[in-house]
């Protein structure tokens, strides 16, 4: 399943609901990321991320479908926040269900480096210098280049 | 053709405006050559498409090529890498 939303996620409720009732599952892995208040350099007061409606959600549920093309697993939840964040927040929740913890830990970390260069969210910082664009990296395309199929 | 318009990030803040519709001459026919066309309106097209920066595009919300062929009623999107996660 995958969210995409303004509101805040509590990940112990997320992790519970996640496959409930599934006794085939016997790993969870999950993976969050977290507003820095420290990029490039510079203080990050605060970051707000834009998005695409409509296919921002159709790039999550093929990557979702992707994973669990690659990988046997019970259930997955992806959940990424929009609008105006500050350092500390909660960004993005990726998590895993599956019958043993290598699947889990692998479709968890593909989940997360895929997401970052195939999911259509831009983020804006508000620094003491002023605002500015986050640039892409070239450390998360090779990141989600080691997941690409041989 | 008629078409729909959609820019992101700092693009959008360079042209002005999230979206809007034009209507391009007939010589327009792939997302290249729309890109040209944009460019070549000048003011804040000129300055954003003119930028030696990466940007990719999508029609009707999905990532396409720069050679991919347009047809009426389209919504394209033009924006940066995504930076999200």
């Amino acid at each position: 399943m995958i969210r995409v939303q303004a509101e805040d996620f509590d990940v112990g409720a997320e992790l519970a609901a996640l496959g409930r009732g599934n006794k085939k599952i016997g790993a969870v892995t999950s993976f969050v990321g977290l507003v820095r208040d420290l990029s490039d350099g510079s203080d990050v007061a605060a970051m707000t991320l834009e998005h695409y409606p409509g296919m921002t959600e159709a790039a999550l549920r093929d990557i979702e479908a992707e994973a669990r093309q690659r990988w046997q697993l019970e259930d997955v939840l992806i959940v990424h926040r929009h609008g105006k964040l500050e350092p500390g927040d909660r960004i993005v929740l990726v998590a895993v269900a599956s019958s043993h913890r290598g699947m889990a830990f692998d479709a968890c970390h593909f989940l997360i480096d895929w997401l970052k260069t195939k999911a259509p969210f831009w983020k804006l910082e508000a620094t003491s210098q002023g605002e500015r664009w986050v640039e892409a990296k070239s450390d998360d395309d090779q990141a989600a280049a080691r997941w690409a199929k041989k | 053709m008629k078409l729909n318009l959609v820019y992101f990030a700092w693009l959008k803040q360079s042209i002005g405006m999230g979206s809007e519709a034009v209507d391009t001459p007939a010589n327009v026919a792939t997302v290249n050559q729309l890109r040209d066309w944009l460019r070549s309106k000048g003011g804040g097209h000129g300055e954003a498409f003119g930028k030696d920066a990466v940007l990719r595009a999508a029609v009707n919300k999905a990532i396409v090529s720069d050679d991919h062929a347009l047809q009426d009623g389209d919504e394209v999107a033009f924006f940066p890498p995504f930076t999200g996660g």
